[in-house]
């Protein structure tokens, strides 16, 4: 019998709850802002989606009912990859270790 | 491109995301792992790009729409200040949220495009991943608005509670899932929006209860919706990227959320079902008698600090209220000068979201090897001279050791009591958040000092 595909998407996912757990673990506590601020930045990978609901409009027709969604979902998603990317760059080229000088 | 090729570069792009969040493990680090994000990211919209395989008008269309959103976020992220960093994240959430109720909504009218069926024919499983998909995105939308507008100070920061608002929140969920029952069984596209739309409602419910200082609890829990939102999305198209990326961020919000519940001794469910309403009658007036309290003024604290070897800082919400970091910093620099030992002490909670004091301390240029967290610093306020609390309160609160009564018995607190003299900068007397008076204004060895955060720490720079 086969095994339906859906089941290996299914042990991704949990699988990957658990590397998520133990990484997420491992964060120190001091970085948890700019934790919270990539974590926002990758899932925006949603675009994926935005993307090929945007490109979905049969030959000719750029903006359907189905493709203004995907349009609007790209502007959101795009927002929050720069932003979410560049703000936690940012964040992070603050922390500096004491300067050993004297 | 092959479906096989565009499978295993997702998975390289999920494979980047569990680096870039790895690397958050220590500071050095930490910039190369935000690089391995933007490479992850950079990989998944280059491989969706070339499997779709659309060059036409509609590609130029997208490349415009992207690089709007992009100048948008680019501007947002280099303009914001960083006391505005728990705000900039809810409204982030937001629009994640949004985004994956656009994306299943477009799916659910054109399921052809996402190979899932022709519409009132979607297979039953992609049905059932795309209601969930936007069911948890329009929650995360809608709950992250509400969060968004009481940190900006829109909304007002007191929890709104109003009678069967649980029982009203339940039914709300119950219906949720019984109209997801009767979409997959009628694939009606009406169904479809009122699932939307009673998931908007819910999650708004869901935080109008919740006040300002449970704020970190909140965003870390939208922070994990999101994160289920994208893998819901992910189940629908397929996709192993969406699907790794939102298992992480959604364990990561669910930790997050942990850590926080656990800083303040409550339970998830103690704080999402509302404040600290329910106990607060019990120690709120039996207290009221009027306590002598020592204020000083900066030359007090100033002298105090001047004749002291070890000084410990302790931070709270009221410092990035007052925006007082910078003004800290060249206090703490004046102390250094003068060899006096001085470290910070993080509460888990102190502020209004994980992390949020750090960052602060790092934007003012304090070197992270100096800040510590609750379990590394707390022995060490036995030892210390002084303790500088500025615009922290309930997380010092000596009662959380000793009042079972006390709403907030149990919650770890800080032990500054227990050093020599405490410095407190406060604007007044008034309670915290929890609604309880400090044991610690009326101490012996207590010193208030009545004034803004900044102005208090420039003044007494001056008289060091």
């Amino acid at each position: 019998m086969e095994i339906d595909p859906f089941i290996f998407r299914l042990s991704i996912f949990i699988l990957s709850i658990f590397v998520g757990y133990y990484v997420v673990w491992s964060v120190t506590p001091s970085l948890h802002t700019p934790l919270m601020s990539v974590t926002n930045a990758i899932s925006s990978v949603i675009i994926v989606g935005a993307i090929i609901a945007a490109l979905s409009g049969s030959d000719g027709v750029v903006f359907s009912s189905s493709s203004i969604y995907g349009f609007l979902a790209i502007v959101l998603a795009a927002v929050n990859i720069f932003g979410g990317f560049l703000v936690t760059q940012r964040m992070l080229a603050m922390y500096k270790k004491k300067k050993k000088d004297k | 491109m092959s479906a096989n090729i565009s499978a295993i570069l997702y998975l390289i792009s999920g494979v980047l995301f569990i680096l870039a969040l790895r690397g958050l493990s220590s500071p050095e680090t930490s910039r190369q792992g935000n690089l391995f994000g933007i490479i992850g990211m950079v990989i998944a919209v280059v491989v969706t790009f070339l499997s779709v395989g659309n060059f036409t008008a509609g590609f130029i269309y997208v490349l415009i729409f992207l690089a709007i959103g992009g100048s948008i976020g680019a501007f947002i992220a280099y303009r914001i200040p960083m006391t505005a960093m728990p705000e900039l994240v809810a409204g982030f959430h937001s629009l994640v949220g949004l985004a994956a109720v656009f994306v299943a909504i477009s799916a659910f009218i054109n399921p052809a495009a996402f190979n899932l069926g022709t519409p009132g024919n979607i297979k039953l499983a992609s049905l059932i991943e795309m209601a969930i998909g936007a069911a948890v995105g329009a929650i995360t939308f809608s709950g992250s608005v509400i969060a968004f507008l009481k940190l900006q100070g829109i909304m007002s920061g007191a929890p709104i509670t109003f009678k069967g608002q649980h029982i009203l929140n339940a039914l709300l969920l119950v219906l949720i899932v019984v109209i997801t029952f009767y979409l997959c069984s009628t694939q009606s596209s009406n169904l479809f929006w009122i699932l939307i739309a009673v998931s908007f409602l819910i999650g708004f419910l869901i935080i109008i209860p919740i006040g300002g200082a449970d704020m970190p609890v909140v965003i870390s829990m939208l922070n994990s919706y999101s994160g289920w939102a994208a893998a819901g999305i992910g189940f629908t198209l397929e996709n192993t990227a969406l699907i790794i990326t939102g298992a992480l961020v959604g364990s990561s919000g669910a930790i997050l959320s942990y850590i926080m519940c656990k800083g303040m001794n409550r339970s998830f469910f103690n704080v999402i079902l509302g404040g600290f309403g329910a106990t607060e009658q019990t120690s709120g007036d039996q207290n009221k008698e009027q306590r002598p309290v020592k204020s000083g003024n900066a030359d007090d604290a100033a002298f105090l600090m001047k004749n002291a070897s070890s000084v410990i800082i302790v931070p709270g919400y009221g410092m990035a209220v007052a925006q007082a970091q910078h003004a800290l910093r060249e206090m703490v620099d004046t102390l250094k000068k003068n060899d006096i030992k001085v470290s910070y002490a993080i509460h888990p909670v102190a502020g209004r979201m994980p992390g949020h004091m750090n960052v602060l301390l790092a934007e003012a240029n304090v070197p992270y090897d100096e800040v510590f967290e609750l379990e590394e610093i707390n022995n060490d306020f036995a030892n210390a001279d002084v303790a500088f609390v500025i615009g922290a309160n309930d997380v010092t609160n000596p009662v959380a050791k000793t009042d079972p009564q006390s709403p907030i018995y149990g919650m770890p607190v800080l032990d500054v009591e227990k050093c020599k003299s405490v410095l407190f900068v406060k604007r007044s007397l008034s309670p915290g958040y929890a609604g309880i008076d400090n044991d610690l204004f009326y101490k012996e060895n207590t010193l208030m000092l009545f004034a803004d955060a900044k102005k208090m720490t420039e003044d007494i720079t001056k008289n060091l």
